[in-house]
């Protein structure tokens, strides 16, 4: 079985792994409540989207 | 090659497609709205359709075409007393996609996929209320086994 020939520095590892962050998604604003929500999508505070109702939120 | 081979496969093969997107129609014609992925939800929207248009010429030979896709009777009785009636002033555009956040078991993106003017039948209170009341009967019925 193939084996590695040399050790992996720390440089090395961190260095190829600079690319690899997450992106915080560009958020939208309910026009409704002002919260942040996700474009596109109904919002999942007050169940509001284009102001008609979508979905039914349960207040605890 | 898959050249001009439009459509979605939802990783079924063409039975379980046919069935899976026969069963999201049935099921949107009878409930008027339902939740569902948005990979399906934008499969069936256009067979809905399809479904619509046809119900607006009440023909005996409409009324078989469409059960030879729809699965219940129910359903193509419904399509053509109901939803063709009332979609008569509309060309097109009779249903609606509203996408409604990420499912929990699996991440999955989930859509409403409703006919249009279908308002929206409020029913988590009496979900809650219904489970309250089996909750609190099965509570009653343990103490009753243990008097």
């Amino acid at each position: 079985m193939p084996n590695p020939k040399r050790r992996h520095s720390k440089r090395r590892t961190s260095t190829r792994r600079a690319h690899d962050g997450l992106n915080i998604p560009q958020m939208a604003e309910c026009p409704n409540c002002h919260q942040k929500i996700r474009a596109h999508r109904a919002c999942p505070n007050c169940g509001k989207y284009k102001g008609r109702e979508v979905i039914e939120v349960v207040e605890a | 090659m898959r050249h001009r081979k439009s459509g979605v496969k939802l990783k079924r093969n063409i039975s379980a497609r046919r069935a899976l997107l026969r069963n999201l129609v049935t099921s949107a014609i009878l409930e008027e709205r339902i939740t569902t992925t948005v990979p399906k939800a934008k499969a069936a929207r256009p067979l809905v359709e399809k479904m619509i248009t046809l119900a607006k010429q009440d023909t005996p030979h409409a009324r078989r075409e469409a059960g030879r896709f729809l699965l219940t009777p129910e359903a193509i009785e419904k399509l053509f007393e109901k939803i063709g009636p009332r979609f008569h002033q509309r060309n097109g555009g009779y249903t609606r996609i509203v996408k409604i956040g990420w499912r929990k078991g699996d991440g999955a993106e989930t859509a409403k996929l409703e006919l249009v003017g279908s308002e929206l039948v409020k029913r988590a209170a009496e979900r809650a209320k219904r489970r309250e009341e089996r909750l609190t009967a099965l509570k009653t019925g343990e103490d009753n086994k243990e008097e």
